[in-house]
């Protein structure tokens, strides 16, 4: 099945290559394939494919990934505005759980 | 009291360890159903800790999971044969993906259970495998520098555990990505049906009894056949929202979840107008057409929340445009509707 895709050129993810030590662990947790490997570094194939889940940030050892992450959920963004704070979905009921 | 999936235990050098079933019971079973349907989904948990599944030994895997039983049960299922140890942090009940989300499935958790539970002493090869979408609140660099333990990213799907092991412990890219097909999406639609809890008899019931409002006064039939059919139309309006947009996600045009709700709400609204369910006067189809796209677009729009490819800014700028529109919507149609009682 083709990937389902999201509204394009939107997303905050960035890479600098200039830091990445070659070690592939954005493409082992990446859930949607955005990363590929070229002569020895990784790059950006796919940046619309990004999901923002932040993965990819905290398992770069070297720091070269940010993302400004978090939930893709209207239900949380909600949340948020009322409570003025960060998107936070809490659909599980319990105050301090999540999805 | 000992949960049924208990069937024995292991000895170790940390004393005894619960040996766990690979077997659903018919209980579990239904637990699953239920809380698919939302039923104690909020306290569906299990004790965190260590597991272990066959008779497993210091060379044995340890596969890391969430305390939502859900995620415990299809792992323990995947393990069907092979000897293994599982480690459960306590998420609160919550799932892998979402509680990484959140840092509860997180390094901090993993370092704790990792020490708590001796892993160095029970096993000898200093690694524990986390499921791949763990790695959002598990950063496997810090997890080695704090504890020595080395983080093998599993699969995304517990049932691609037995390939993974038969294939060395590493995941193919077909095993790393995350799909969403159409029965991953049909599960989700239970709980998605859940979603307007008590809202769901209060907002008919308003339309119901509001519906009886005329320019004489109030009359009980007007409420029985007026009213009746504005629940028919509000509920359709749910359906089309939280359960056709849905399941029909890739097929209905448009990338924006509120786009893709207002397309199926308003078609059933346009097949609703040939049923005569929209009223006589042009005001009123026109109040419904606003009332039903609303409910529609805002309650697909929510289901950006259960898919798994929607990202926070997109979802932002969806939002940003839409969300305005809906409440405006929703009160013009109601108004409308109202005022229809009247002329």
């Amino acid at each position: 099945m083709k990937q389902l895709t999201y509204l394009k050129k939107v997303v905050t993810l960035e890479l600098d290559m200039q830091k990445c030590n070659g070690c592939k662990m954005c493409i082992t947790v990446c859930p949607h394939e955005v990363f590929d490997f070229r002569e020895k570094k990784a790059f950006i194939k796919n940046k619309d494919q990004c999901m923002e889940c932040g993965a990819c940030e905290k398992n770069c050892p070297e720091g070269a990934i940010s993302v400004r992450s978090g939930v893709g959920c209207a239900a949380g963004i909600i949340n948020g505005i009322l409570r003025g704070s960060e998107p936070s979905c809490d659909c599980s009921g319990t105050k301090d759980s999540c999805c | 009291m000992k949960p049924g999936f208990i069937n024995g235990t292991i000895t170790t050098p940390n004393g005894d360890v619960p040996r766990v079933s690979t077997k659903w019971s018919r209980q579990d079973v239904w637990s699953t159903i239920k809380v698919r349907w939302a039923f104690g989904r909020n306290n569906y948990q299990v004790r965190p800790g260590l597991y272990a599944t066959g008779s497993p030994d210091s060379t044995s895997k340890v596969y890391v999971t969430s305390n939502f039983k859900l995620s415990f049960d299809h792992l323990r299922r995947a393990l069907d044969g092979l000897n293994a140890w599982i480690l459960v942090l306590d998420t609160k009940g919550v799932n892998v993906w979402c509680a990484a989300g959140k840092g509860t499935f997180g390094t901090r958790e993993l370092v704790y259970r990792i020490r708590a539970h001796k892993l160095d002493k029970i096993i000898d090869h200093q690694a524990v495998i986390v499921p791949q979408l763990g790695a959002t609140g598990v950063s496997a660099h810090e997890v080695k520098t704090q504890t020595g333990f080395k983080v093998v990213y599993g699969p995304v799907r517990a049932a691609d555990i037995k390939s993974f092991a038969e294939s060395g412990y590493k995941a193919t890219p077909e095993m790393r990505m995350v799909k969403f097909p159409l029965w991953d999406r049909l599960k989700l639609i239970p709980v998605e049906l859940t979603y307007g809890k008590y809202y769901l008899l209060l907002i008919p019931a308003v339309f119901f009894i509001l519906a009886g409002l005329n320019p004489h006064g109030y009359s009980i039939d007007a409420a029985w056949s007026n009213g009746g059919r504005a629940v028919i139309n509000l509920m359709a309006a749910y359906v089309a929202g939280c359960v056709l947009t849905p399941a029909l996600l890739p097929w209905i045009p448009f990338k924006r979840f509120s786009l893709k709700g207002l397309t199926v709400g308003w078609l059933i609204a346009v097949l609703f107008l040939f049923l005569n369910l929209l009223g006589s006067s042009v005001f009123e189809k026109i109040s419904w057409f606003l009332i039903m796209g609303a409910v529609s677009t805002f309650l697909a729009m929510n289901f950006t929340g259960s898919s798994t490819f929607t990202s926070l800014s997109g979802v932002r700028k969806e939002m940003k445009l839409s969300l305005p529109l809906q409440i405006a919507a929703a009160a013009t149609g109601f108004i409308g509707w109202i005022i229809t009682r009247f002329i």
